[in-house]
């Protein structure tokens, strides 16, 4: 359908509007205009549940690189519906939150324009079916996230936190560029849906194996798995309704959406089950663990928020298992791991984002998201701290929130993969999984608290804040209440969403499951008293216990092993790295145009000439030679003097003139060789030419005799011999060796091709056109350039602005 | 006549290359004008010499020289004027602003 | 740079409509014969080289109040719209035709659309070389 595609650049096109109307409306009210895109998007989607629930998917092409197997694929099915919605409607709230938050003395024309680029390419990611399409869209999130995060780029750590994200996640999506031409080699096709039906007859290939790890480079990085987790911390400097809308609800998912949809082509290899749960489930472990010891609510949140895309990255992992036998009535129990996913994954998007919003608005109303000097805020701002226990208590798994009813999905998916026993799970293994997600799930319960009562609990201390702490004005509070609404909605009505949105999707990571029985379960707040159940009140006796007595445990964070970071790696590879390549173009760019010009004349010698040697090729015939006569003798030999004596010139107004008389012989030379239009043209070419050298000169110095060593000249002289060498022997071969025939008489055809009898000036005028056209941009450019140098003058000391 | 205008070439392509292994910007001008001198014999010499008539079809002729390589080094005579001319003006306002045409002394910042 | 020179001004002011004369020759001449665009433009820009050159600036600004760097950029546009003409009737870009007609004082004719296309080249040939050499004896 072509709506889809249009979806994608409605965005696009909004973004150039952006700073028009921005020019106009000066105010905070632009947003209102920007809101409305990702609004009518959402209800456009969500007007099509209904038929995508019912099994329909939406498939449009627009042909574009047709023969390397690129083209503008859009495919609608119940995965990218759930991506899609979030994105627009998240990104709805958000922009409606932004609206009250950022103040109007902000860039808000260049925010909302980053703001829509990013949705737009956020779009295209997960509408794309083609993989180069969704490989350029994927960096392009990147690059906008970027241009997000660096959004107050006079702050030093805004433009740190940019950098690494960028470099982070751009090199994972080249890896990942790499993994899809892998596949693309094996299948020759670069569309998902094709991949999907042919993959099972490459399995065996050598390239498998790579190409899977490759795309998992990709989604890893874009998705903050362990270790590439790093960037996301810093990330934060971005304003808060970015770290809402990309850190926690969108472009991160970016890398859940690819395990997703690769999990029909990669899912059900044992590498692809171990990878994708372990780096999940050490994920989340990790994420949990830094999450605790933070003091900055947003560093918190973000340290949380790679532990919960930990749990579900683990998920999909585990869900994967399903599809190593195929269809049967034992393998679909192992599916319930990836719905779990699929669950969380929107869950998550609710709680988080309304917790992003509740510290952005703790910050924005007293000046610091420092938990040490915050407390005591639960009378003064009753409607945030409700919003904040919401959001809390669902990631904590506390009922009557959603986040209790995924977490209890994945306790059962953690013990059910112990009766595992298809990849050589032995009993250890398989309860490590049980026990590592457990302990995350304890510390996860503990930073909730932390977040809760830390900051609106305790003391209150108005003398180390830098505002007198007030409710926030209610535009800010409707997002994050609509979002907590979701999570309290989703709870009492579960089963709205995994009909409805769920089991399509379900059908579209499992295609050999359609309809299958125990696809889609029931989703219920009470399942009796079983292992999930307990494994949740175990977590909240233990996490309260852990929580009371935080003070006197927090010690182990300055324990040596933790001290030891990913961070200061990356930072030392990264000073290594400028360093090395500083030095390594130090040593040849030495800013002198004679080295540039040797290193270019010494490759060409070597090359062409080192070619000619190498093949042999030197097969000279002079048979077909014009005769000549002694006045052209003369004329050629009159141009060799010339030239030479040009070298040796004492005054440039000798030099000059043999140009001068080079250029007049040419001339006669084109008589010669019957081609009086050039004959015409050199000769004023010439003559202005050399006017312009003497006008030159008026202004320049007489040139001295070049000072330099005996040696240096004889270096030169050999350059200059050997490249005049090469050129004349190449020449001599090429033209003693015709291998096509000419073209020249197809332009014979002149008269009844174009209605010209003069050959040369019907190919400038009619057959190549196009290049005259551009010549005469170039010769216009040209003449511009010499206008504006002479005419410009920068003023004196412009000084360097970077800080 | 063919292989005099190559060796010519050579020669042309010779000194323009130690011109522009000079120090002196203008020597380097220079030696790109020569430069383009050679290719445009080059170019000329590739399409075969004096053979057939001038590229008219006026003359009625049974042949007619070669007339792509004259319609490329049309081009390409009007676009090294250009460049020349461009050079010329760069080396100008160099000498104004530095005062020097001495490429050794014309290497930029020492921390860059 | 001011040169006094009766003689070679003199002889300048009848050489240069000689050489107008020849270029515009040219200029028209280049479907059939030798000349064109190319050749035409830089021709009639080395005839106010000329001038330029041996007149001084305002003298010839007074007699030829054009502004080259517009004359170049008229004549870029030109080029580039006759390309753009073909467009809008169908044909593709750059596409070129020619028909005869019957002037009156002509006698029968072809006219073509390279005509165009080749003043554009022509134009920008002009407005660059006298732009570079203006520029540049200006700025002393």
């Amino acid at each position: 359908m072509l709506a889809i595609t249009i979806a994608i650049f409605i965005p696009f096109m909004a973004a150039l509007f952006v700073p028009f109307i921005y020019k106009r409306v000066r105010s905070r009210n632009i947003g209102w205009f920007v809101m409305s895109v990702p609004l009518v998007l959402f209800i456009y989607l969500a007007s099509l549940i209904p038929a995508v629930a019912g099994g329909k998917t939406y498939i449009h092409t627009i042909k574009w690189i047709d023969s390397a197997g690129i083209n503008f694929t859009t495919y609608l099915d119940g995965l990218s519906m759930i991506f899609g919605l979030l994105i627009t409607g998240v990104g709805s709230l958000v922009i409606l939150y932004s609206i009250y938050y950022l103040s109007e003395r902000e860039a808000l024309g260049r925010f909302y324009v980053y703001l829509l680029m990013f949705m737009g390419s956020m779009l295209g990611v997960i509408f794309s079916d083609n993989l180069m399409v969704l490989y350029v869209f994927w960096e392009l999130t990147s690059i906008s996230s970027f241009l997000l995060i660096a959004f107050w780029y006079h702050r030093k750590k805004s433009r740190y936190g940019a950098q690494k994200s960028m470099l982070i996640t751009v090199s994972g999506g080249v890896g990942m560029l790499a993994g899809f031409i892998m596949l693309y080699t094996m299948t020759g096709s670069y569309s998902v849906r094709e991949i999907i039906g042919t993959i099972g007859q490459y399995t065996n290939e050598s390239l498998f194996l790579p190409a899977m790890l490759l795309v998992l480079l990709g989604a890893f990085t874009k998705s903050a798995q362990f270790p590439f987790h790093i960037w996301l911390p810093d990330a934060m400097e971005a304003p808060t309704p970015v770290s809402a809308y990309l850190h926690s609800a969108t472009m991160v998912k970016a890398g859940i959406y690819l395990v997703a949809r690769f999990t029909p082509v990669f899912g059900g290899e044992a590498v692809w089950f171990y990878t994708v749960t372990g780096v999940g489930i050490f994920t989340l472990f990790w994420g949990s663990v830094n999450a605790v010891r933070q003091t900055d609510l947003k560093a918190l949140l973000a340290y949380s928020t790679i532990s919960q895309l930990g749990l579900i990255m683990s998920l999909f992992g585990l869900g994967s298992a399903a599809l190593n036998e195929g269809y049967s009535a034992d393998s679909v129990i192992y599916t319930q791991a990836t719905f779990a996913a699929l669950f969380h994954l929107i869950n998550h998007s609710t709680f988080k984002g309304a917790l992003f919003m509740v510290v952005g608005i703790v910050d924005h109303q007293v000046g610091t998201r420092d938990i040490r000097r915050l407390g005591g805020l639960m009378s003064l701002m009753p409607v945030t701290f409700t919003i904040a226990v919401i959001g809390s208590f669902s990631m904590a798994g506390l009922p009557p929130f959603n986040g209790f009813l995924s977490k209890e999905m994945f306790f059962e998916s953690v013990l059910i993969i112990r009766n595992l026993d298809i990849f050589a799970m032995g009993p250890v293994w398989g309860s490590l999984i049980p026990v590592v997600a457990w302990l995350a799930s304890v510390l996860t319960f503990v930073y909730s608290m932390i977040i809760v009562f830390q900051t609106f609990l305790g003391k209150h201390q108005p003398d180390r804040l830098d505002r007198k702490a007030i409710e926030a004005p209610v535009g800010m509070l409707i997002a994050p209440l609509i979002l907590a609404l979701f999570v309290v909605g989703i709870f009492f009505f579960p089963n709205v969403v995994g009909n409805y949105l769920l089991r399509p999707a379900m059908t579209a990571v499992y295609p050999p499951f359609e309809g299958a029985e125990g696809l889609v379960p029931h989703i219920a707040a009470w399942h009796g008293f079983n292992a999930p159940i307990i494994m949740t009140i175990g977590v909240i006796v233990v996490g309260a216990l852990l929580y009371t007595y935080l003070r006197y445990w927090r010690g182990i964070y300055s324990l040596a092993p933790m001290r030891w970071n990913l961070d200061s790696m990356y930072n030392g590879l990264l000073t290594q790295t400028e360093k090395a390549s500083s030095f390594l173009t130090r040593t040849y760019m030495t800013g002198y145009l004679r080295d540039y010009l040797v290193y270019i004349f010494v490759f060409f010698i070597l090359t062409v000439g080192g070619g000619l040697l190498w093949t042999g090729g030197f097969s000279i015939d002079l048979s077909n030679d014009a005769p000549i006569t002694i006045s052209e003798y003369i004329i050629i030999f009159v141009m060799m003097g010339a030239s030479i004596a040009i070298i040796f010139a004492k005054s440039r107004i000798t030099a000059i003139l043999l140009n001068g008389v080079l250029g007049y012989s040419i001339a006669i030379l084109f008589v010669v060789f019957r081609a009086p239009d050039l004959a015409l043209t050199q000769i004023i070419v010439e003559t202005v030419t050399t006017a312009l050298f003497l006008l030159c000169f008026y202004f320049l110095p007489e040139w001295s005799k070049e000072k330099t060593t005996r040696s240096l000249k004889v270096f030169k002289g050999i350059i200059a011999i050997s490249v005049g060498t090469v050129v004349t022997v190449l020449a001599l071969v090429v033209q003693g060796n015709k291998m096509f025939e000419s073209i020249s008489v197809y332009f014979e055809n002149a008269y009844e091709l174009a209605g010209g009898k003069n050959i040369v000036n019907t190919i400038l005028g009619d057959f190549r056109a196009f290049d005259t056209m551009l010549e005469v941009v170039v010769l216009f450019i040209a003449g511009i350039g010499v206008f504006t140098l002479i005419k410009l003058k920068a003023g004196k000391g412009d000084e360097d602005v970077e800080d | 006549m063919e292989t005099i205008i190559t060796i010519l070439v050579g020669v042309l392509v010779t000194v323009a290359v130690y011109l522009l292994l000079s120090k002196s910007l203008v020597r380097v001008i220079l030696g790109t004008a020569i430069l383009s001198h050679a290719v445009h014999l080059l170019l000329m010499t590739m399409g075969g010499l004096k053979k057939g008539a001038v590229p008219l079809l006026g003359e009625n002729a049974e042949s007619y020289t070669d007339a792509l390589p004259q319609a490329l080094i049309l081009t390409a005579i009007v676009i090294s004027f250009a460049v020349t001319s461009f050079l010329l003006v760069l080396a100008y306002r160099t000498y104004k602003e530095t005062g020097s045409d001495n490429l050794a002394t014309l290497r930029g910042f020492k921390d860059e | 740079m001011k040169i006094n020179d009766v003689i070679l001004q003199t002889v300048t002011k009848i050489v240069v409509f000689i050489i107008l004369t020849f270029g515009v020759e040219l200029f028209l001449s280049g479907h059939y014969n030798p000349g064109g665009g190319f050749i035409g433009g830089l021709v009639l820009s080395s005839a106010f080289v000329l001038l330029y050159l041996v007149f001084d600036i305002e003298t010839v600004h007074k007699g030829i109040p054009f502004d080259f760097k517009k004359v170049a950029a008229f004549g870029v546009l030109l080029a580039v719209g006759t390309g753009l003409g073909s467009v809008l009737f169908g044909a593709s870009f750059l596409t070129q035709t020619a028909s005869h007609f019957n002037l009156p004082v002509f006698g029968a004719t072809e006219l073509s659309t390279v005509m165009l296309f080749e003043a554009g080249v022509a134009l920008t040939v002009v407005g660059v070389v006298v732009t570079i050499i203006l520029s540049i004896s200006e700025d002393v």
